[in-house]
């Protein structure tokens, strides 16, 4: 079993679109969405949850206002700015480091686990699917991708693939996302901030030791920036899988919840199946 | 007046909005708080004149006082310490920086050392900063402490926020007196939206919306804004026009005086919506 991820730095580029539309071309695979924060898959996907189940992945402190002597030690402490003057947590600002705890002369403090998201495991005509929702504003969407990524390994039985949807940015989201996979496929787009957030994006993938591959979308909108990425991959030894032209039909399709394959729309199909020949060819060959 | 520009979903046109409304508002400073993939120098071209570290406090263990009791690695939360066959093992990358290790350390053997993390930067009179996460570094919430210390009481305040609806962006909004919520008439838009909406409204505080890439085949964002009752302040149109200028790194209200006073227009309604 590989598993490849899908990321882009910048957001909005086609990573749903691409790894939705490879939900359907790739026989034997299952599927995550690690965008937990704003994941978008399961739209496309419609699947059944089979199994949804509460995560709990962060701490935070809780007062015991009895024992409190309100002497302010942890107050001192805090490097977060999480306790108020009536000596109360302040809601989202703790990061349930314990350092409060350790602080209190009366043990007055104590963390508790907070809920921050649900995993959960469903059902697609595609194949298993497991996906998260971080809740509003919670901490430690790192961890919550940790667990989508170790939900997915539980449902693994014989596919030969999974194809993980990752989410934009360069920190601990996209790191937890590309730990120990097997390739990860930057889906970028010819425009001035695509290509500065590809550069970062690609510096993370080498820090990891990922090997990456590059996709461009839209690569027809803006021809000089499509070339001068190209110029950077062939520089970085990064290989450029496929050119997706720039195409309104697709959009109006993923309006009406289908991946350009589900429209018919050939042309985007066919450079779809040739990417994943060309990344699906080169992991598997790496691995002799 | 400080006004926050977020999104839930990625690449809907928050810097295409913030820079525009940096452009077209009045006595203004442009805070890009989308430190893991800034985009706001390619669109506002500053003159980035001075550059500061952001750094942040670590732990470091004198071998000779520690005797590997392990309570360092009990008491840190987020496993950036282990103790391994008779070794003080740190992850410094994944350190939240709070210090319960030297509270625990019952011989004093730990002490704190600065690192840094990534960068704050800015034009000569700080009108336009930018943070930079270093690449290979996971923890960014340090870096918009920094930059939000830097706001200017006296000026009109920008900031373009990280993508998703996670601490980060917690961290960017808190304090702003009004959000601007950007999406598109996708299904996606409008999902990830309605989670943006949440977190303003689980924060209390005043926002309204602008529909980016508008196209008259779809309805689905004006109609969760009448259901909703919230303000629409703007509408951009789906154009192969301001597509390509983007794509150069050239935004609505640089290359056009009209575009320029609608969102002075849309600055005005936000001043009216932040009162309300």
């Amino acid at each position: 079993m590989k598993q490849i991820v899908f990321i882009s730095g910048k957001g909005g580029t086609g990573k749903s679109t691409l790894v939705s539309s490879l939900s359907i071309l790739v026989k034997s695979k299952l599927i995550a969405d690690c965008d937990v924060d704003a994941p978008n898959m399961h739209i496309l996907l419609k699947g059944e949850v089979l199994k949804k189940a509460d995560y709990y992945g962060a701490k935070e402190a809780v007062i015991d206002s009895e024992l409190c002597v309100k002497c302010g030690i942890c107050k001192e402490t805090c490097r977060f700015d999480s306790i108020n003057d009536e000596f109360e947590i302040k809601p989202m600002k703790c990061e349930g480091c314990g350092a409060c705890v350790i602080a209190c002369p009366q043990n007055a403090i104590h963390l508790e686990e907070v809920k921050t998201g649900e995993v959960y495991t469903s059902k697609t005509s595609r194949g298993t699917f497991s996906h998260a929702l971080l809740d509003i504003g919670a901490e430690g969407s790192g961890r919550l991708v940790t667990e989508v990524r170790k939900n997915v390994s539980t449902c693994i039985k014989d596919e030969e693939w999974v194809l993980i949807d990752g989410s934009p940015g360069i920190g601990c989201v996209v790191i937890a996302s590309i730990t120990g996979a097997d390739a990860v496929v930057v889906v970028s787009e010819p425009t001035k901030s695509g290509q500065s957030d590809l550069e970062r994006v690609l510096g993370v993938a080498k820090h990891f030791g990922t090997p990456a591959f590059v996709c461009i979308n839209k690569y027809d909108l803006n021809s000089e920036v499509t070339s001068q990425i190209e110029d950077f991959c062939e520089k970085e030894g990064v290989k450029v899988v496929g050119k997706i032209p720039f195409d309104p039909d697709v959009v109006k399709a993923l309006r009406e919840f289908k991946t350009p394959v589900e429209a018919g729309n050939e042309a985007v199909t066919n450079e779809i199946k040739s990417i994943w020949e060309k990344v699906s060819e080169s992991v598997m060959n790496s691995e002799s | 007046m400080k006004i926050a520009v977020l999104s839930g979903k990625g690449g809907t046109g928050k810097t295409t909005v913030s820079g525009s409304l940096a452009l077209s508002v009045p006595n203004c400073q442009y805070l890009d708080c989308d430190v893991e993939e800034p985009n706001g120098s390619i669109f506002l071209k500053p003159d980035i004149k001075k550059s500061s570290p952001v750094n942040v406090l670590v732990p470091e263990v004198d071998a000779s006082k520690c005797n590997q009791c392990g309570k360092c690695a009990e008491a840190c939360q987020f496993n950036a310490i282990a103790v391994v066959k008779g070794k003080v093992l740190i992850f410094p990358q994944i350190c939240h920086h709070c210090g319960a290790c030297v509270l625990a350390c019952p011989n004093g053997a730990i002490k704190e050392v600065e690192r840094s993390i990534g960068v704050v930067e800015s034009d000569e009179n700080e009108t336009f900063l930018q943070g930079k996460l270093n690449v290979s570094e996971p923890i960014s919430i340090p870096i918009l402490i920094q930059l939000k210390d830097r706001i200017k009481g006296d000026k009109n305040v920008i900031i373009d926020c990280p993508p998703g609806a996670s601490c980060t962006v917690v961290e960017s909004i808190e304090g702003c007196d009004y959000c601007v919520l950007v999406t598109e008439p996708t299904p996606f838009g409008l999902h990830d939206l309605k989670i943006a909406v949440q977190l303003v409204r689980k924060m209390q505080i005043p926002f309204g919306i602008v529909l980016n890439k508008a196209s008259q085949d779809s309805t689905i964002i004006h109609e969760f804004c009448e259901t909703e009752g919230i303000d629409l302040l703007l509408e951009v149109p789906f154009s192969q026009e301001i597509a390509e200028n983007y794509s150069k790194g050239v935004l609505p209200a640089e290359s056009s005086e009209q575009w320029k006073d609608r969102f002075k227009t849309v600055y005005e309604k936000i001043e009216r919506g932040a009162k309300k």
